[in-house]
């Protein structure tokens, strides 16, 4: 063990890491946000909808559940200009991400939709709710309640999983510790705080989803 | 017995002297070389395209033809002699071949140890995109796009030469480079030449133009130290493949671009 630590040199590259921060962020609050909205509006066709859109939205839950997600991203930033679409690296990087993540929420929120109780959706009609009333506060809120910790978990692997598109040039924050580490060679002292500023932004992360759980669901 | 192995090693020893003697001796190897009626030659056989082996296993690039216009003019055979980028300047001090042409660089070290002949092949990183983007010095990179890969010179060399308002999109590695210039999201990218060539080889659409030189180091055939005779040869031969156009040809089929005016 003769390898001599020395953070020193890394904080003329304090920038670099906040910048890497913020996008690795930006991506995830985005991200998560979109996803989970098109998650609902998946789950929702999928369990409610006609015969033709469940038959999509599942050929879409099952393409994005059974292929690599940098497969997906590259599809997007280097394919998808052949066909004369052309997207920036962080539009590409958010779009690969929502469209990941609302493919997983889609079942996630499914299962939740699902477990809904018969008694409690008659229970509505019986008050003279809407539709949309029921939709939302008998049968959608409480059931995001119940899967509220499974979708947490899935966003944290979102927000890891983002460290890829630093592939496509996006300079997120797994970006910004490869170019430090190509710049200074102190590999083991940048993938050392690298990982620890993960840690924090994943156990960050689940705090802000326990919060919205509990007030803005009402959970426990 | 350690006794003997002492007398043998001084006796094997001894008898090695006038061989060693021989080689210092040997001053001419043009002559060498037209008496055995072979010219033999360091190549690379894992560095495309100056040098590969093709599917019928035999070596192809743009050193290989070189080393057979060469022999061509001293009128022998040529033999190819594969070896890497570590072991070709021992192969040719210990006369195990009489010429190196493997992408050879000039670096002062190198020339302590052996003669440079004059430049054969052009080898360069550089600032490369399609016809439409007017750039020919770093300056006029302001304001616009480039791909690179991360770390290479290029990447540390325009971070210090762009201008501010440069975006530098940096890659992880070479394929990311090409992909993004192949796809159309970088119109610049900052690259060797020899990336540049494995561009054109994909025929793309839009083939990248140099624009500007990054760094410019050239290959050079090398050879041993006090060879007047060899130099004056291998330079002739390379002044007429110049004058002939085969160096423009080579440089059109292995590189994709013509002989920079450089060479």
């Amino acid at each position: 063990m003769g390898y001599h630590f020395d953070f020193s040199d890394l904080w003329g590259y304090r920038e670099v890491f906040l910048k890497g921060i913020w996008l690795t962020a930006v991506l995830t609050v985005v991200g998560c946000g979109l996803g989970i909205s098109v998650g609902i509006a998946g789950a929702a066709s999928r369990q409610y909808g006609p015969k033709w859109l469940r038959v999509i939205v599942g050929t879409y839950v099952e393409l994005m559940r059974n292929t690599p997600f940098i497969v997906q991203l590259f599809f997007i930033f280097f394919g998808l200009p052949g066909m004369g679409v052309k997207l920036g690296e962080v539009t590409a990087a958010i779009i690969a991400m929502v469209i990941n993540l609302g493919a997983y929420s889609t079942e996630i929120i499914r299962a939740g939709l699902a477990s809904t109780p018969k008694g409690q959706i008659e229970a509505g009609e019986t008050l003279a709710l809407s539709g949309s009333q029921i939709f939302r506060h008998v049968v959608l809120i409480p059931a995001l309640k119940r899967i509220w910790p499974a979708l947490s978990s899935q966003c944290v692997i979102v927000m890891l999983g983002s460290a890829v598109c630093s592939q496509i040039s996006a300079e997120e924050l797994t970006f910004a510790a490869n170019f430090i580490a190509s710049r200074n060679f102190r590999n083991f002292e940048v993938y050392f705080i690298t990982t620890i500023i993960y840690l924090g932004l994943a156990i960050g992360l689940r705090q802000v989803f326990r919060l919205i759980g509990r007030y803005v669901l009402g959970a426990r | 017995m350690k006794r003997r192995v002492i007398l043998s090693a001084a006796l094997s020893f001894a008898a090695l002297l006038p061989l060693l003697h021989a080689g210092a001796a040997r001053a001419d190897t043009l002559a060498d070389i037209k008496k055995a009626g072979t010219l033999k030659v360091a190549v690379p056989q894992d560095y495309p395209p100056f040098g590969s082996v093709g599917g019928d296993m035999k070596p192809l690039g743009y050193d290989i033809d070189m080393a057979a216009a060469i022999a061509r003019d001293l009128g022998v055979k040529l033999e190819l002699v594969p070896v890497t980028s570590a072991n070709r300047i021992p192969y040719l001090t210990t006369h195990k071949v009489d010429l190196v042409i493997s992408s050879l660089g000039k670096t002062p070290e190198r020339e302590k140890v052996l003669d440079f002949s004059s430049a054969y092949a052009p080898y360069f990183n550089g600032v490369f995109g399609i016809p439409e983007e007017k750039v020919s010095k770093a300056e006029d990179l302001a304001g616009k796009t480039i791909g690179v890969t991360r770390g290479t010179l290029e990447d540390l060399e325009l971070t210090k030469i762009a201008p501010p308002s440069t975006t530098i999109k940096r890659f992880e590695d070479n394929n990311g480079t090409i992909s993004a210039f192949l796809s159309g999201q970088v119109t610049l990218v900052g690259i060797g030449n020899v990336v540049a060539a494995s561009i054109v080889a994909k025929h793309p659409p839009k083939k990248p133009e140099t624009k500007f030189l990054i760094k410019d180091s050239p290959c050079y055939v090398g050879m041993n130290k006090g060879e007047p005779a060899l130099m004056t040869a291998v330079n002739a031969s390379i002044a007429k493949a110049k004058q002939a156009g085969t160096l423009n040809q080579m440089s059109q089929k292995w590189l994709g671009v013509p002989l920079p005016a450089s060479i």
